[in-house]
């Protein structure tokens, strides 16, 4: 399994990298806002899951969120947002714009585990 | 004056810092800000807006900082880590992420994370706004929460 974890904060991706690896996926591809992350994206297919972030500088992880489920070439690709953003109508709107799931942070790597299915 | 919306961020303190940092802490009894006076070395700030505007920041002397950071990564940090700056910013971020669910009636937004370093720097509020202060203890040392906010 590829996965591409988009977070604006080096600390957070460190964590969330080690809980990824944890689970016994190595194939980490990072990215530290929405438009480096759309780049890498189109760079490293196929990719199987994005991790991504909510508020982010440059381009924030909704936005990136919809311009990728508007593109059939990623269409397989889970994502599953990754926020401190803990409000219902938060969820919603992520879920509605195409997020297969949504965890908010802090998780542990069981939470994360189970929102993967593995 | 009804300051009940300082409690979602006490629990969301103590909820991520359980969570993350895998230390249970403690709040102090709370008081109320007049004037600016100094914090610790290194805060975390997110400004808030939508129906109520203000902000909120973690304040931490420099050796606590860097424990806590240390044990979110379970990895010593120095005081030159990037992490520190990084981690402390991210920590007032889902602090403030966090505390929005118990804040839903204001239909908050957060800001990105600033954080500001120098010992004992003074962070100034919008005026005529109470800043309330909590102090927090835990097994890693004394770092205190400031949170202004502008309610109807």
């Amino acid at each position: 399994m590829r996965v591409l974890l988009v977070d604006d904060s080096v600390t957070m991706r460190r964590i969330q990298k080690t809980q990824i690896n944890s689970l016994g996926i190595t194939d980490v591809i990072e990215a530290g806002d929405g438009e480096e992350a759309y780049r890498k994206l189109n760079e490293n297919m196929p990719i199987d899951l994005i991790l991504l972030d909510w508020n982010m500088p440059v381009m924030d992880g909704i936005t990136l969120l919809r311009k990728v489920r508007t593109e059939n070439k990623f269409q397989a690709v889970k994502i599953i947002m990754c926020t401190s953003e803990s409000e219902k109508s938060k969820v919603v709107d992520a879920l509605k714009s195409g997020a297969n799931n949504y965890l908010v942070k802090p998780f542990t790597p069981e939470a994360l585990k189970e929102k993967l299915g593995i | 004056m009804d300051v009940s919306y300082i409690n979602p961020f006490i629990s969301a303190t103590i909820e991520c810092f359980k969570k993350m940092i895998f230390t249970d802490v403690t709040p102090m009894s709370p008081s109320l800000k007049n004037e600016p006076f100094p914090t610790y070395d290194i805060s975390g700030v997110i400004g808030l807006s939508g129906e109520a505007q203000g902000s909120i920041s973690l304040s931490f002397p420099q050796d606590v900082a860097i424990r806590v950071i240390s044990s979110m990564l379970s990895a010593q940090i120095t005081e030159k880590s990037p992490e520190l700056i990084d981690g402390i910013g991210e920590i007032a971020n889902i602090v403030a992420g966090n505390a929005k669910r118990g804040l839903s009636k204001f239909n908050l937004s957060i800001s990105l994370p600033n954080v500001i370093l120098g010992r004992n720097h003074v962070i100034g509020g919008q005026s005529g706004v109470p800043t309330i202060i909590v102090p927090f203890n835990s097994n890693l040392g004394f770092f205190s929460m400031e949170v202004a906010l502008k309610t109807r």
